[in-house]
């Protein structure tokens, strides 16, 4: 077991006191951006970016995505008992996680919540611990157009697994690839699109993007609500958590389940939003108790918790083995990689062996401390929701301007955040989804030299993205999921479709 | 986002949506326009520089015709108001301040210029004293200065007219 040995070696790694400490203060800042409006995993990662360049690359990425995990948990209390989805992907978590609270039992519904996170993430890693380095070595032959067919793929998905209209998808996708085309150009050196603006000769940081789209897109909407919480206390003491831990093995069917979705919907860039909704629904049309789902069914609440968490730790598995993120947050770990000075790709399995399994022992240990301090914090950052908004809401654009302002030390990079906030305060409501954006922002100029390289090899001939098996095998699945939506139209003038009930609620992430 | 369907007046979101699908059309007129200029075709040393971004600039053009005629012509068209009245009110006394931010971050820097920002907008939006306004403005902007500057050393943004100057920072 090759593996096995990697990864101790990889605990080794982490468990240096330095390292530990990090991972805690991750957790930590992560649970605090999961509560708070307008700072999620993916702009808190990017905010926090610049404080890690000095680090070393193994514990940058350590305090990092366990800022990711603490995110992931924390946005489950903001559901529970505010009823206000901190992140897009906890929606399907106040369902039954609020009623509950509602009825007093908060204490049990966090229990839950938050031990089936850890669940669906542990599955999730040991997944990661054995699949990726096969994925990584079977890469490691990859040519150019393989791995152009490979993002071509991440992006018809989005396409063929989004919610909404496929124009729109498509639009903000093409938007993130023009984005990411300005400035200079990788190949030959030309300035891009810059139309003569020597400033823009940097291009478009994808940070500066994540944090004002995330960011300040997302306090805009949270003030035209004229937000006012009205939040339900919690308790959790040891007897509600014992208790709840007792029932919770009832559900392992429920578990199982929602972790291979989730293990799905993470490795394919559907996301953690997706996987938690369909897990719920699936729970909920298979459990006994289906038809009390919505009233406050403990069930409801591990459901979607098991699957958003599988899926948010998956999403690091192509990240890490193939050098292309499945959600916006391991877009920005990538990015991490780069400013460390890392190449991302199958090579990081052969030359950063320490960088690599460091991590994968991070997460296995980063959830379990995850899981305990949430346990025991719970009541200190219920009480950070309830400091008004007008005193958290200025607070946060400062820090989205700190944020901005330290990924170049360029003042016009906060300008570009500020457009970038109305950008997003525009595109949520009109359901544009932005996860495809940022994530042609980060892939841009990489598929683009993909394409290029292949174009030259085949000299401009379109048909060496079929030349074998494998590339024409991925490019032919990618093209069927970009037109996917015309297809299962058809589909649905032969047979009647099955009507998703819960489409109303998810939200377009 | 749906709970304040029909109340209040303003344009209809199908409009925006409108709006928006003609500036990404727009745009997709800009990116092919200078992919153009660059070089889209087929070079001695093979693609052009503008020969992504031309095919890129035509798929902004060909999916913001198609929101285009989704919002204008399509079944499901979502005629609720897109924000009233009070709404854009809320927002923009956001916006508008933070504009005024950033501007001031660019001549005074980052710190004093936070620091007014937290206490104004705590003062007016949130109807704090003064007392409370200055005091958060300068816990959190004290902080942050020994944050970044002390502890991390990331120097961050000190204006044109630097204020802090005297801290020797």
């Amino acid at each position: 077991m090759e593996e096995l040995s990697a990864l101790f070696q990889g605990f080794a790694v982490v468990l240096t006191p330095m390292n530990f400490v990090l991972m805690l203060i991750g957790i930590i800042l992560g649970v605090l951006i999961g509560v708070l409006p307008g700072l999620g995993g993916a702009n808190g990662v990017a905010i926090l970016l610049p404080l890690t360049f000095s680090m070393n690359p193994t514990s940058a990425i350590v305090m990092l995505s366990c800022i990711y995990w603490g995110a992931l948990f924390g946005g489950a209390i903001t559901s529970i008992l505010f009823n206000i989805p901190g992140e897009p992907w906890s929606v399907a978590t106040t369902f039954d996680g609020y009623p509950m609270a509602q009825q007093g039992k908060a204490g049990e519904a966090l229990t839950g919540a938050f031990t089936s996170s850890f669940i669906g993430a542990f599955v999730a890693v040991v997944m990661i611990t054995f699949l990726a380095p096969l994925v990584a070595k079977f890469a490691l032959e990859f040519g150019p157009p393989e791995f152009f067919s490979v993002y071509l793929l991440t992006f018809c998905s989005f396409v063929g697994m989004g919610k909404g209209s496929p124009f729109k998808i498509l639009a903000s996708m093409a938007l993130g690839f023009a984005l990411a085309a300005v400035g200079m150009d990788t190949v030959t050196g030309q300035l891009r699109l810059t139309f003569g603006w020597t400033e823009l000769m940097r291009g478009f940081d994808f940070l500066i993007a994540v944090i004002g789209l995330f960011g300040i897109g997302e306090i805009l909407l949270s003030m035209e609500e004229g937000l006012a919480f009205s939040g339900k206390s919690a308790k959790i003491n040891p007897k509600v958590v014992f208790e709840t831990w007792k029932k919770l093995p009832k559900y392992w069917v429920t578990s199982l389940r929602s972790s291979l979705i989730g293990i799905w919907m993470g490795i394919t860039p559907g996301g953690a939003t997706p996987a938690s909704f369909m897990s719920y629904g699936l729970a909920k049309k298979m459990s006994k108790n289906g038809a009390k789902f919505g009233t406050g069914e403990l069930e409801g609440v591990v459901a979607p918790e098991t699957a958003a968490h599988a899926a948010g730790t998956s999403a690091l598995l192509p990240m890490l083995a193939l050098g292309i993120p499945g959600s916006p947050t391991a877009a920005v770990l990538l990015g991490g990689l780069l400013i460390w000075g890392l190449q991302p790709g199958p090579l990081l399995f052969v030359e950063q062996k320490d960088f690599v399994w460091g991590l994968i022992a991070s997460m296995y240990l980063g959830n379990l401390v995850g899981l305990l301090v949430v346990l025991t914090t719970v009541p200190l950052f219920a009480s950070i929701l309830r400091i008004p908004f007008s005193i958290i809401a200025p607070v946060i654009i400062v820090i989205c301007a700190i944020g901005a302002y330290t990924v170049h030390n360029a003042m016009l990079d906060i300008w570009f955040m500020l457009l970038f906030g109305v950008i997003g305060y525009v595109f949520k409501k009109l359901d544009y989804p932005l996860a495809p954006l940022v994530l042609a922002l980060v892939l841009g100029d990489k598929a683009e030299d993909a394409f290029r390289q292949a174009m030259l090899v085949s000299q401009g001939d379109l048909g060496i993205m079929f030349s074998n098996g494998l590339v024409g095998g991925i490019t032919t699945v990618a093209l069927l999921m970009l037109f996917w939506p015309l297809l299962s139209r058809l589909i649905a003038l032969v047979r009647q479709p099955k009507q998703d009930e819960f489409a109303a609620e998810r939200p377009v992430d | 986002m749906d709970s304040h369907e029909g109340s209040g007046t303003g344009v209809a979101t199908n409009i925006i949506d409108a709006v928006v699908a003609i500036i990404v059309i727009i745009a997709g007129g800009v990116v092919i326009y200078g992919s153009r200029k660059l070089g889209s075709e087929w070079t001695s040393e093979g693609p052009g520089a503008g020969y992504f971004p031309f095919y890129i600039g035509l798929i902004l053009i060909i999916s913001g015709a198609g929101v285009l005629y989704q919002s204008l012509a399509g079944k499901n068209k979502n005629t609720d108001v897109f924000v009233d009245r009070e709404q854009l009110g809320r927002v923009f006394s956001v916006l508008i301040p933070a504009a005024v931010y950033v501007g001031a971050i660019q001549l005074i820097g980052i710190y004093v210029a936070s620091a007014i920002y937290i206490a104004l907008f705590m003062v007016i939006l949130g109807k704090y004293t003064w007392i409370k306004g200055i005091t958060a403005a300068l816990v959190v902007n004290i902080l942050f200065f020994l944050m970044f500057e002390v502890w991390f050393k990331v120097p961050l943004h000190k204006g044109t007219y630097d204020l802090l100057s005297g801290l020797g920072y």
